[in-house]
């Protein structure tokens, strides 16, 4: 069974996707914690934020592979960067509009399969989406003062490459892991598990 | 420890403010400053942030710290700009192999820092005021927000300081098992990746709990909800939003008028 | 007032070959109030969950019909009001009386109403704060209180507790089940599932006991149920009430010391305490609710760097490394010497089976293939967990659970065991292994420290008690909290 009967979203669906979101938020903030010396490195050699780009923009695949309901990739993106806004994020209100053009992303790439495949192609696309979504915005908004075919294009080309391979191909497999553990057992994404 | 409560000193004349106002105003100043690459128009709109904080109750010291990481991405704009400027006119400062420093790059610098701090300041003032019940009931009653999407992930948040406990238990739990990583930063990665699952896991399992417990007391009935806290938009609410659309469009008009406006587009 | 019509249910979760519950037939008459029984994994949670409409179609495959005054409970959740064992995850909002408004803003009763309604339920469960109190800033018990007055607020005519005290100390405990009979009035049905019998019998007239096989067992007026198949009941783990369990305390005097604590510390999580643990003694912790019993578990263990005060590691215990402090040990060194049971046995997990989890420390320190293969078969074994040796650890029922964390500090066969709430919810028959493995350690040996709110366990096992009170209680300087202390007679 690849998809769920109805698209009305049960309380489950709404919290889990919520609890994505925020977990996220939690994981975000303990990298901080980890890895803060490694911080300005980070941001001097730019390419390397590109690389790591797609590492934001797992909520939006995961909440899209899990849920498998219309709407799901914009609202787990969406809730991440409000509850990154509310935990004190430095960019405020603005991650809620980017957080919004990531996921819509995403669901476009869903909502092209009607929501009824759930495959790694589908979870690429979705990742490539959200990459596209993210670029576009670094590309216009953050980027506009550098040069565009030293900087601006190889940025967008690596931010694609990246949401691709880890929030695209890597939510297909994290979301496979999750429904090892058991974790995902009322959802669909969990159906094709044997039972024990 | 993350820190899930308003900042504010409660009372402030702007903190009080219906939630969805203060959002809704935050956006609107943002979005304008978003659209100018020069220096003067995101000079003046700090000026005022700051010349507005106290009705907001903030403390100086306490928006120091929030807004601290974004020095960290300052410096990346300014190595970024210093590698790869579009435009690199004006007199020539350094010179050294690909490195080349011009008056014109750092004023591009400076208008971008700027814009930055332009940017970012409004939410972060707002988020720090603003209680995540208020706003979920503030967005329900007066912005529309579906009730149960919006109350859902309330409950979801309010797991955030369980989740950031549970991610120091976890780790502890990988000690004890003999699992560490020392200063290898492969290992150190790794040990980050299984921690990460562990806390997702957990949270989810705990999300699921919570769904069936909502549903216990009728979350799902489908009927029609009352609401227990009155959030009310007023005249006051609007003209906060009227207010923040005015002061940015005045920034950006004062840049017009000196003549050194540069939209973003075109 | 509702009455219960149970025929012919069962329940597989999806995902799962076995039925969790099977061929339930059982009729609760209004204002009846049970107790259901049965020994862990008998399918009681999964029945609760039935009877308040909670199993949704999609999660699993049914059997047989459940009613509530005649219909459905999943169509008409109005009479039904339940708790849950865990209060964590039932507090929905971040203030206290804004959670009890929850339900009745689902409800949709009149605005004007809701707050009456709230102050109304906090009362009858005695909450001790204003409802503006964060629910975050509550003790378990008083988080419990906190759920019960939301099921009440709601007016339910069937009221539903799962192990509504499980968490809590005795204390607490008590406090929560005085609410409960305080709560219950002549018109509400009752159905309680609890653990531990002798406590809940007060509240009920009428105990059930499930089959894990499936079916219902026995029924009837708790005298009579458990004159008739006391026996039966408690060899399969039930907590019959009058069935002592067997002492085990040491036979011979405590060695040389391996830990000591020294005014430790970490405020204002715990306060100033001092301790000692000796090898071939068990060493029970107790104290009410956040009085830092697992803070100071942690603590001992190596794993949280102290605020105040240190812990020294005897020479018996750490070799070479005796200067140093455990918390600044490698992991493997450290997992050789002192194994930690955390209080929520899922926090220990780490990898995928269960044979790899029992597998994983005896590697990391470094054991050869074969010794790590021959441990990890006779702990399977010991522990009745080899049928389990390739399942998923977060899949297993709570008392599997419990036993296997346990199995896998054993798995490096440390010198010291530092168990937190190893006992909590678990039925007679993990309790008395349990107990067994404690003693057997100790007796061989070990240090084993156990803390723990359960009394019997402590009068069993334990050879020593150190009390804890909680940090923010006026008293006596930080220095000389730890009531009992050192020496105290167990
Ligand atoms: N969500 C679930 N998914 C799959 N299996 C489950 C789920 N919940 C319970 N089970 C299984 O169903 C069986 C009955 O579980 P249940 O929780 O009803 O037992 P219980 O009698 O309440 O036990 P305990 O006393 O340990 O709480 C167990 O084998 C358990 O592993
Ligand atoms: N990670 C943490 N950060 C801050 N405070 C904490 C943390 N963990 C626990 N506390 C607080 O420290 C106090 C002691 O907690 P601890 O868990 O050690 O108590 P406990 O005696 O084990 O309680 P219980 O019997 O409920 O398990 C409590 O007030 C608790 O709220
Ligand atoms: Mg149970
Ligand atoms: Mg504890």
């Amino acid at each position: 069974m690849n998809r769920t009967d109805t698209n009305r979203w049960r309380t489950i669906d709404i919290v889990v996707a919520a609890v994505i979101a925020v977990s996220f938020g939690v994981i975000f903030w303990a990298w901080g914690l980890v890895w803060r010396a490694a911080d300005p490195a980070f941001a001097a050699a730019p390419a390397t934020q590109a690389i790591m780009y797609g590492v934001w923009l797992v909520p939006a695949v995961l909440g899209g592979l899990v849920i498998r309901k219309p709407g799901a990739a914009l609202f787990c993106e969406a809730v991440a960067a409000t509850i990154s806004a509310l935990l004190g994020s430095e960019w405020g209100g603005i991650t809620i509009v980017q957080g919004l053009i990531q996921g819509l992303g995403a669901e476009l790439a869903f909502a092209a399969f009607r929501y009824r495949s759930f495959r790694l192609p589908v979870a690429a696309l979705a990742g490539a989406l959200t990459g596209l979504g993210a670029a576009l915005f670094d590309f216009v908004v953050w980027n506009a003062e550098y040069d565009l075919v030293t900087y601006r294009l190889p940025y967008a080309a690596l931010t694609v490459v990246s949401a691709t391979l880890i929030a695209g191909v890597g939510g297909h497999y994290l979301t496979r892991a999750l429904a090892g553990t058991g974790v995902l057992d009322r959802f669909p994404a969990a159906r094709d598990r044997t039972p024990v | 420890m993350l820190q899930v409560e308003p900042v504010a000193v409660p009372g402030a004349p702007l903190a009080r403010r219906n939630p969805v106002a203060k959002l809704a105003a935050a956006l609107v100043f943002s979005v304008l400053l978003i659209a100018t690459l020069d220096p003067v128009a995101p000079a003046i709109a700090i000026a005022v942030e700051l010349a507005l904080l106290p009705l907001f109750g903030v403390r100086y010291r306490v928006l120091a710290r929030r807004a601290a990481p974004l020095l960290v991405g300052a410096v990346g704009i300014l190595v970024t700009l210093v590698l790869f400027a579009a435009d690199r006119s004006g007199t020539t400062l350094v010179a050294a192999g690909p490195v080349l420093v011009t008056s014109g790059v750092l004023v591009t610098a400076l208008g971008l820092v700027l814009r930055m701090f332009a940017v970012a300041l409004p939410g972060v003032i707002v988020f720090a005021t603003t209680d995540p019940t208020d706003l979920a009931d503030a967005l329900i009653q007066n912005a529309r927000a579906p009730a149960r999407f919006a109350i859902g992930a309330l409950a979801a948040f309010r797991l955030v300081p369980l989740l950031a406990e549970e991610w120091q238990m976890i780790s502890m739990a990988r000690r004890a098992r003999g699992v560490d990583a020392g200063r290898n930063p492969v290992a150190r990665l790794r040990l980050f990746a299984s921690t990460a699952f562990a806390l997702l896991v957990g949270a989810i399992r705990r999300g699921t709990r919570l769904a069936v417990a909502m549903d216990a007391r009728g979350f799902d009935a489908g009927t029609p909800r009352t609401v227990a806290r009155r959030q009310r938009f007023t005249v006051a609410d609007g003209l906060l939003v009227a207010g923040a659309a005015a002061l940015a469009g005045a920034a950006l008009a004062v840049s017009v008028a000196l003549g050194t406006f540069r939209p973003l587009i075109g | 007032m509702s009455g219960v019509w149970v025929r012919g249910f069962g329940w597989r979760h999806a995902g799962r070959k076995r039925w969790a519950v099977r061929g339930v037939d059982l009729r609760v008459e209004r204002g009846e109030r049970v107790l259901l029984l049965g020994p862990s994994g008998a399918g009681k949670s999964t029945l609760l969950a039935a009877l308040a409409g909670l199993l949704p179609e999609d999660s699993g495959e049914q059997e047989g019909t459940v009613e509530v005054d005649g219909v459905d409970p999943r169509k008409d959740r109005e009479r039904v009001g339940i708790v849950f064992q865990d209060p964590q995850t039932q507090l929905v909002m971040a203030r206290s009386g804004d959670d009890v408004a929850f339900g009745l803003e689902n409800r949709g009763v009149p605005a004007d109403e809701i707050w009456p309604r709230v102050d109304a339920a906090l009362r009858r469960v005695g909450f001790p704060y204003h409802r503006d109190r964060p629910t975050a800033a509550l003790s378990g018990g008083e988080q419990q209180r906190l759920a019960l007055a939301g099921a009440l607020a709601l007016r339910p005519g069937l009221l539903l507790l799962d192990e509504p005290t499980a968490n809590l100390d005795p204390a607490g405990a008590d406090l929560v089940r005085a609410a409960i009979a305080g709560a219950l009035d002549e018109d509400t049905t009752l159905v309680l599932v609890e653990h531990r019998v002798a406590e809940a019998l007060p509240l009920v007239d009428r105990v059930v006991v499930l089959e894990p096989g499936g079916g219902v067992r026995a029924d009837g007026p708790p005298e009579t149920v458990f004159a008739a198949h006391g026996d039966a009941l408690a060899a399969e783990g039930v907590w019959v009430p009058g069935r002592p369990v067997p002492s085990r305390r040491a036979r011979t005097p405590a060695g040389a010391p391996l830990l000591t604590a020294d005014r430790l510390g970490l405020p204002p999580r715990l306060a100033a305490t001092e301790l000692r643990v000796r090898a071939g003694e068990a060493l029970a912790v107790r104290g009410p609710n956040g009085a830092g019993k697992s803070t100071l578990a942690l603590l001992l263990g190596g794993l949280l760097r102290p605020g105040t005060g240190r812990v020294t590691a005897g020479a018996d215990l750490a070799g070479r490394d005796a200067r140093t402090p455990p918390h600044r040990w490698r992991a493997p060194a450290l997992a050789r010497r002192i194994g930690s049971v955390f209080q929520d046995p899922e926090h220990q997990f780490v990898t995928a089976t269960v044979r790899d989890e029992l597998a994983l420390g005896p590697r990391r320190t470094g054991r050869p293939e074969e010794a790590v293969r021959a441990t990890v078969d006779g702990l399977l074994e010991r522990l009745r967990l080899t049928r389990l040796a390739g399942a998923n650890p977060y899949t297993l029922s709570g008392g599997e659970a419990r036993r296997l964390s346990v199995a896998t500090a054993l798995a490096t066969a440390p010198r010291l065991l530092i168990c937190d709430e190893p006992t909590f919810g678990q039925d007679r028959r993990t309790w008395l292994e349990l107990l067994d493995l404690f003693a057997d350690l100790r007796d061989a040996g070990h240090g084993v420290v156990t803390v723990t709110h359960d009394p019997d366990f402590v009068a069993a096992l334990a050879d020593r008690t150190v009390v804890l009170s909680r940090a923010d209680a006026t008293g006596p300087a930080p220095a000389d909290r730890t009531v009992g202390g050192d020496d105290a007679p167990g």
